[in-house]
């Protein structure tokens, strides 16, 4: 397909997809709209952990840190600048990650980024309590969920676009490289170090801004409600499953297990986590390139 | 003060106890385990349900649960790492693929947990007699806990420095392309290191039981002081992972106690940067 007619056709559907909510009853809009939540966080997160193989466990840090950036401010000062702020943060907050621990062998960075959500969500309640002597936050923005999801979408767009753009750029050519081999990729004279630290930032500000987005949905925030440590789950496994090195794979991914989520999490509620690490186990399993890459496969065993 | 000592010293002994198997299963079988913490959090449950249901005392508990934890391990390590270890390309994709599948297992190990005990937190009083240490009062438990600590960390350290099964083990972690060279067979030593990890979260578990309350869910923040330990310690080191583990154990116990309970982890974050930035490969790491 020409890059014109697929942009033609992406177009399109994203045109369909925001007018949707004109057509569609309210509880369809909220199922939309948590798709296009998650697919933006796959999407971001394939972004740096795809190419570079560097497994981030951290999602909901980020994701957490822009809910609750809403939650302190949202009365401080207008919408547009909250979001400013929430974004500013998560970019703060992933440079010192990023410089402590992707100077050094991938492991570190994976540790590090295991036990980052509950640290967050540590110090934030340590702070509420013993600081702003306040436990829970209200949000009140004159928002519908509509109005979410039409931010949730243009976000989405966003992010495949950057995504679409780095993957043919010599940003996207260097990336591969680190994820082939580190050592013959700084040879070939690639900035490893900063390439990373690039991606990593750019990915942990748009899952920022997902959770900031998303803050107003909730009403009442505390930290245990969002640094649920299921976000960074189910982010991972979506990713997984459609195929982190390819740009419509998050997607692929994201949309029948959102789907698939939704449902069990009403008719299984107490079996819910075994389920889903089950499933994520099988997924590994079968599918480690993730779904795009088997049906790639398969095609080509069924020609030979 | 000496009661802080006392007790950073007991919680620093359990650390380096679950430092050890993760390191040992690191080190020799390459296989990074996310799930480890919601192992150890499994035996704690078992210990309470035996102390509980059937009067058995944690410390016969022991004897059931940690050949139980040795064979758990073999049994994961047969059906679900062999199958990776087998089609991993390099060590690198494997290092991937067993954190990504140890993920999911920690989901499943604490989805059951939460079924059968609940999200609340549990515990059980056993040996909770005052005794007189150096002019400080310490609980039993606890004294018990730095013992059981002790005894079963040195006996894991002369195992694997002084006998010919160490050898063989140490001998896998060092070079795991030359060891089959030496007629050594790697694939059982993975599989061994394995199980010794899981006995080691079996013990662990009983141990923490016996002196602190514990939730199905608190197995994540196990599993990461312990890789911060092992970090600390340097990869693979033993004896490093034992250093970390008590010094971690002194700082929590000092930063909650003087400090703020609340910021016990960010204290632990806090010094693993720190020595991220001074010593890369650990205190007692190579270059």
């Amino acid at each position: 397909m020409k890059v014109q007619t697929a942009f033609a056709l992406a177009a399109a559907v994203l045109v369909v997809l925001a007018l949707a909510p004109l057509f569609i009853p309210d509880y369809w809009t909220g199922v939309l709209l948590g798709m296009t939540g998650y697919v933006t966080l796959a999407t971001a997160w394939a972004l740096f952990s795809g190419p570079t193989r560097y497994v981030s466990l951290a999602t909901v840090a980020f994701f957490g840190v822009g809910a609750y950036t809403v939650a302190v401010l949202n009365e401080a000062m207008p919408y547009p600048m909250v979001l400013l702020c929430a974004a500013g943060i998560g970019m703060a907050l992933a440079l010192v990650v990023g410089l402590s621990t992707l100077r050094l062998a991938g492991v570190y960075f994976v540790i590090f980024t295991f036990g980052l959500a509950e640290l967050v969500r540590q110090v934030v309640s340590w702070w509420e309590v013993n600081v702003t002597y306040t436990m829970g936050r209200y949000v009140f923005l004159p928002f519908e969920g509509r109005h979410i999801y039409w931010q949730l979408l243009a976000l989405a767009a966003v992010t495949l676009l950057i995504s679409w753009a780095i993957g043919r750029s010599r940003l996207g050519l260097a990336l591969k490289a680190v994820g082939d081999d580190e050592t013959v990729a700084a040879h070939a004279g690639v900035d490893v170090t900063r390439i990373k630290l690039l991606l990593f930032v750019i990915s942990a500000t748009i899952i920022t801004l997902v959770g900031a987005i998303q803050a107003p949905r909730w009403t009442y925030i505390e930290p245990s409600i969002v640094f649920n440590p299921t976000v960074s789950f189910m982010t991972l496994i979506m990713a997984l499953l459609g195929g982190a090195m390819r740009l419509w794979g998050p997607l692929v991914g994201a949309v029948p297990l959102f789907l698939l989520f939704e449902w069990l999490s009403v008719s299984f509620p107490d079996h819910f986590s075994i389920i889903l690490g089950l499933l994520f186990i099988l997924i590994v399993f079968v599918m480690p390139n993730g779904v795009l890459a088997k049906l790639e496969d398969l095609r080509k065993g069924g020609r030979a | 003060m000496l009661e802080h000592v006392i007790n950073g010293l007991v919680l620093g002994g359990t650390y380096a106890l679950v430092a050890m198997g993760l390191t040992i299963q690191y080190g020799i079988a390459r296989i990074m385990n996310l799930s480890f913490g919601d192992t150890i959090i499994a035996a704690c449950f078992a210990t309470y349900v035996l102390f509980s249901s059937f009067a058995i005392s944690p410390v016969l508990a022991l004897l059931i649960l940690v050949p139980a934890g040795y064979a758990f391990s073999l049994v994961i390590y047969r059906v679900i790492m062999r199958p990776l270890v087998a089609r991993a390309p390099d060590e690198g994709a494997l290092e991937v693929d067993s954190i990504l599948v140890t993920f999911g297992l920690l989901f499943v190990i604490q989805g059951v947990l939460l079924i059968f005990f609940g999200g609340g937190y549990t515990s059980y009083s056993f040996l909770n007699t005052p005794v007189n240490v150096l002019g400080t009062v310490v609980a039993g438990n606890r004294l018990l806990a730095v013992v059981l600590s002790l005894l079963i960390g040195l006996s894991l350290i002369v195992i694997l420095y002084r006998t010919r099964w160490g050898m063989i083990l140490r001998a896998v972690a060092l070079s795991p392309q030359n060891a089959p060279l030496f007629g050594i067979d790697t694939d059982r030593a993975a599989r061994t290191a394995f199980a010794i990890g899981g006995a080691m979260a079996a013990t662990v578990g009983v141990v923490v039981s016996m002196f602190q309350t514990f939730t199905a869910t608190a197995g994540v923040v196990f599993t990461m002081k312990a890789l911060i330990v092992v970090i600390l310690g340097g990869k693979g080191s033993v004896l490093g992972a034992v250093v970390a583990g008590l010094l971690l154990g002194l700082v929590e116990t000092f930063v909650a106690a003087y400090i703020d309970p609340g910021l016990t982890l960010a204290a632990v974050y806090g010094v693993f940067l720190l020595l991220l930035l001074v010593r890369p490969n650990g205190i007692f790491g190579k270059a």
